[in-house]
């Protein structure tokens, strides 16, 4: 899984851009979207999702269930 | 009396140490406290006989620093800093804030780049503007780089402009060094507490070194970090103004407890600015129905801490792009589009001699005050009453009772004319909100005001302000405020002397919610 940011929440703040580990996070179109290849749910960096933790609206930064859970690296 | 008089009285011996000059502001208790003591107010003309002259020199056209400066000189404000790091439970970053700035209604965010063209063509059509600040939308200084680089590209096309700042404080103690190498000097705080119980109630989370911290650790964290960095700011001689919201049941008597550490810290100046809190901004307070202080509420907390240090009572609570005088806000003039199409031409000496010519209308306008001060000596009276003033800035009567956008207030005793406040109405003229009768709206803004001075109005409203109580006042129209709220109350006081009228206290007076937004 990874996480991704829903577009009609976004406030288009950036807090989040530069505070991703994976450099994933970038502006499209107004608002804010995490690329699903880059993001590791911060895992092996922090201990809570930086750009959820930043996020000035809650539920706005949430774990897309379209993907297969972030599998670190052996 | 000549300014540059004024200006020898006030020397600090060569050789003080910075920590001094410091104390020496801490200890000033000018502002507000004018008149018959001699105690200047550092918001008048006569600040200038109360302050250190460098630290003068530093406020004396900074509106937000001084309240006299705040009628003759503008600021601006750029958008470059969208992101925060804390969340405020007045504050709704989805549509708007309402105290520091309204990130979902800032007209657009703006690049580094941008906002320096933005402040050249805005510096170029007013000369007066005399200020940049960058006040978020988010934190300045959770985009440090943004922030920076911006002040980089001003200092180098517009050296003459001022630049400054406003924080919540929880990224300052890591920033201070660069503030002071941009030659940044001032710095607004935002410090609602130094309690984390009070703080809790306030602050839903902060967001530091890669966590988010919630609750009395959060408070403890950002209290912390505030009074570090306002302690470090004063040790490098940089101005620093704290901000304060005061919520109703929540932090307005421990403001009393805020006051005293700031001032403890060397803090300039304090303004306690009361809470805007609406259904309609989405805020938390707004949504759980905590309310606003009233005018009386806020006038009495302000009186409260004035012993203690000097009191802003001018804050208009402006948008994070706002541009023009406080209380007038030209940024629709000056959207990206049209800043684009513009042809700047940055004339730095066209600038000054405007700016000198407008040195000489205070002077003219402080000599007024004081002669008309002096026929009021010998007047004893413990009559104190509010005074609502029309005006478009440089001190003087000068608008039009139904195109005022606000009414700026004044407290008259024998001690002199006290500039206290403001009351927002919006353009009567075009009409309030929604159903309720404007003229309504305006008298219960300036409800616990004697008088409104205005340079016209119109019969009708004429008559139903005196029906109200409030007189209104059209013969000093564009005359200098102070000098004619003086004379109207000599011939107040004379009245009731002669039993002609009788003096009766007035009620309270109602703070217009909402954000300052641009006219319609």
């Amino acid at each position: 899984m990874t996480l991704k940011i829903i577009a009609s929440q976004c406030t288009s703040c950036s807090a989040c851009e530069p505070e991703c580990p994976n450099v994933a996070i970038s502006e499209k179109n107004g608002t804010f979207v995490i690329d699903p290849k880059k993001c590791t749910e911060c895992i092996g960096h922090f201990d809570e999702p930086q750009c959820a933790a930043v996020c000035p609206v809650d539920n706005t930064c949430v774990i897309d269930n379209s993907f297969p859970r972030y599998q670190p690296p052996a | 009396m000549d300014a540059s008089v004024q200006h020898e009285q006030a020397t600090i011996p060569n050789g003080d140490k910075l920590s001094s000059v410091m104390q020496t502001i801490a200890e000033h208790k000018g502002c507000g406290t004018s008149g018959g003591s001699g105690k200047a107010s550092c918001g008048s003309g006569a600040g200038e006989n109360d302050l250190p002259p460098e630290i003068w020199e530093k406020v004396k056209n900074h509106p937000c620093y001084s309240e006299e400066a705040h009628h003759h000189y503008a600021r601006m404000h750029v958008a470059v800093a969208p992101a925060c790091n804390i969340q405020c439970n007045y504050c709704n970053r989805k549509y708007d804030c309402a105290n520091e700035s309204r990130p979902g209604v800032v007209s657009e965010k703006l690049s580094p780049e941008q906002a320096a063209k933005k402040v050249l063509a805005v510096a170029s059509t007013i000369p007066q503007m005399t200020v940049l600040g960058i006040a978020g939308p988010g934190d300045p200084l959770a985009n440090p780089e943004k922030t920076f680089k911006t002040f980089e590209l001003i200092a180098r096309t517009a050296p003459d402009i001022k630049l400054c700042l406003s924080t919540n404080g929880l990224a300052l103690p890591d920033h201070v060094d660069t503030i002071a190498g941009f030659n940044v000097d001032h710095v607004t705080i935002t410090i609602n507490m130094v309690d984390p119980e009070i703080g809790a109630k306030i602050y839903p989370w902060v967001f530091w070194k890669h966590k988010r911290y919630t609750g009395v650790e959060a408070a403890k964290l950002l209290t912390d970090r505030q009074l570090q960095g306002l302690e470090m700011l004063t040790e490098r001689g940089i101005l620093c103004k704290v901000n304060s919201v005061m919520i109703p049941g929540v932090n307005d008597k421990h403001l009393v407890e805020v006051n005293k550490a700031v001032k403890s810290r060397g803090a300039f100046l304090h303004n306690i600015m009361p809470l805007i809190s609406s259904p309609e901004h989405g805020t938390v307070f707004g949504l759980t129905g905590q309310r606003g202080p009233t005018a009386q509420e806020l006038k009495a907390l302000q009186d409260e801490c004035e012993g203690e240090m000097n009191m802003m009572r001018h804050c208009r609570q402006c948008r994070a792009d706002a541009v023009g005088l406080l209380g007038e806000d030209r940024s629709a003039e000056f959207t990206t589009d049209k800043i684009m199409a513009m042809e700047v031409n940055y004339d730095i000496d066209s600038r000054k001699a405007y700016q000198e010519a407008v040195e000489s209308e205070r002077v003219a306008k402080v000599v007024a005050r004081q002669e008309e001060l002096a026929s009021l000596a010998g007047q004893s009276s413990d009559i104190k009453l509010l005074v609502a003033v029309a005006t478009k800035g440089s001190g003087l009567i000068n608008e039009h009772f139904g195109h005022a956008k606000e009414f700026q207030v004044y407290e008259l005793s024998t001690a002199g004319a006290k500039f206290v406040g403001h009351r927002r109405v919006d353009l009567y003229c075009q009409g309030g909100y929604g159903d309720e009768d404007s003229l309504e709206t305006v008298i219960r803004a300036i409800n616990d005001c004697h008088a409104v001075f205005v340079a016209k109005i119109g019969g009708c409203p004429k008559s139903d302000l005196q029906a109200a109580g409030i007189e209104p006042v059209d013969q000093f129209a564009h005359e200098f405020i102070e000098k004619s709220a003086i004379a109207w109350f000599k011939s107040y006081l004379d009245k009731v002397n002669s039993g002609e009228i009788q003096h009766v206290v007035r009620g309270d007076a109602e703070i217009r919610q909402g954000a300052l937004t641009s006219a319609a």
